[in-house]
């Protein structure tokens, strides 16, 4: 090996560094230190004063891109966690109850019928499997957010924390918010 | 010998390089510190092994060219001949196909957490992470999520730092010790550190975290906010009060939604979301 390594530091020398270095450092590559291991690299550096460093890093910094995050990272995780879409589930009840509220402030002056007996009346009139579609969609996240919210309550006690159960927990919930809104869609 | 990238061989050409071993020592004098024995592959190329190809996917971005927009290379290996670990692909890689390819690593043991990185979707040690043999599908690695980059696999974790640098992780105490030599503690109360003080602060739950995504300027992240709980439990230290207080608002310690995925990918078997829930417990009661 250190043979191998002399024998190319004295090509690279030769390869990689202009004649002055050669001629300057012809000692060192003579038979002086045949077994010399520590390598000489001709690389160049540049001393830099704090503030010019901070500067360059600052110009640096403009370029960087950001790495991939939601695009790459586990779908499972991000995309079917319990999280994202007890805020999901969450953010439809309390919009649409905004969105129904105000509807009915402004029904009077704008003629429309959103009384519980002319819904009702209209519900009534559609198909079977259309009245359970729409209960369902109502009934799914209803079941979801319940369920995943007891889940929250559990882990505000520092329950469930261990990295088997979060996972199954999570397929339980996915299990259980369908079999309860499937239930509140038809049965109910 | 074929692992190791010799100058030599570089100058000379691939072809002159099985005159060039001839002429030096035998394979046994020549190994140095860290290669692949030569008889070894002989043996398995002379057994008639298939080569057991794996394509890995790498995010390249070279910042002396930051115009063009980061991408993902292609790089194809012998596992026969690599390895067991994405550490060891990373590496060959570097050393035999591409030396521009630029990542963090040192202990190769899982102590140091330089190499952290996303490999096939979650964040973890590429040298605790086993190259998965049992399918040929590629293998993405990627930079920690949503960090700036340096250079293709590193990221810039000044931000990370700072945190953890704000939380003051050191022990804090006025009263000097009863017996003036050291300060003690109950094994109970020491127990209670295990599973904090073995984070070796690699940054895969942090980067794993969507609220640390959106909210990385304000918000602690699981990694930090483990070392805070370790501060807080300690029963050495006396200014637990005040790091509560440092905690009591609505970004640094409140942004965490349990989502676990920092649990989830900590590659130590660390427990973080756990960690901020006792946190968020003793803050409450």
């Amino acid at each position: 090996m250190i043979a191998q390594r002399v024998g190319t530091t004295a090509l690279r020398r030769v390869a990689g560094s202009p004649n002055a270095f050669f001629t300057a450092n012809i000692a060192r590559l003579g038979l002086a230190q045949p077994l010399s291991t520590t390598q000489t690299r001709p690389v160049a550096t540049q001393k830099l004063t704090p503030t010019d460093g901070s500067a360059i890093l600052a110009q640096q910094r403009l370029n960087r891109p950001v790495s991939p995050h939601l695009d790459v990272y586990d779908k499972q995780q991000t995309w079917f966690g319990g999280s994202i879409w007890m805020r999901i589930t969450g953010s439809a009840f309390s919009g649409s109850l905004y969105v129904f509220a105000a509807a009915y402030l402004a029904a009077p002056l704008a003629g429309w019928h959103l009384e519980s007996a002319s819904l009702a009346a209209a519900f009534g009139a559609l198909p079977f499997a259309a009245k359970g579609a729409l209960k369902f969609l109502a009934a799914w996240p209803f079941v979801f957010h319940a369920v995943n919210g007891v889940r929250h309550l559990l882990y505000d006690m520092a329950v469930g924390f261990k990295r088997q159960t979060i996972a199954k927990s999570g397929w339980y919930i996915w299990g259980a918010s369908m079999v309860g809104g499937l239930c509140l869609a038809f049965f109910l | 010998m074929a692992a190791l990238r010799s100058s030599a061989s570089l100058l000379l050409g691939a072809a002159s390089r099985p005159v060039l071993r001839a002429a030096v020592a035998s394979p046994a004098a020549m190994r140095g510190m860290a290669q692949v024995v030569d008889g070894q592959q002989q043996s398995q190329t002379a057994s008639g092994d298939k080569a057991n190809l794996k394509t890995f996917q790498i995010y390249r971005w070279n910042p002396d060219t930051p115009t063009e927009k980061p991408k993902m290379q292609s790089y194809t290996l012998d596992l026969n001949k690599t390895g067991p670990m994405v550490l060891d692909a990373l590496i060959r890689i570097k050393n035999e196909l591409d030396p521009t390819l630029t990542f963090r690593r040192s202990c190769r043991e899982g102590i140091c957490g330089s190499c952290a990185m996303n490999i096939n979707g979650t964040n973890t040690l590429a040298c605790l992470c086993r190259i998965p043999a049992e399918d040929n599908a590629e293998l993405k690695v990627y930079p920690l999520p949503h960090t700036y980059v340096v250079k293709d696999l590193v990221p810039d974790l000044t931000q990370f730092y700072k945190q953890y640098k704000s939380i003051k992780p050191y022990l804090q105490r006025d009263t000097p010790a009863e017996d003036g030599k050291e300060y003690r503690q109950s094994k109970a109360d020491r127990k209670k550190l295990d599973g904090l003080y073995e984070c070796i602060l690699c940054a895969c739950c942090s980067t794993s975290c969507p609220s640390y995504w959106w909210n990385s300027e304000e918000y602690l992240g699981p990694a930090i906010l483990l070392q805070s709980y370790r501060w807080l439990v300690d029963s050495r230290d006396e200014k637990t009060e005040q790091r509560k207080d440092a905690l009591n608002n609505s970004m640094s310690l409140y942004r965490c939604h349990t989502i676990l995925n920092c649990t989830r990918t900590c590659p130590k078997g660390l427990n973080p979301g756990l960690a901020i829930a006792q946190i968020k417990k003793e803050m409450a009661f």
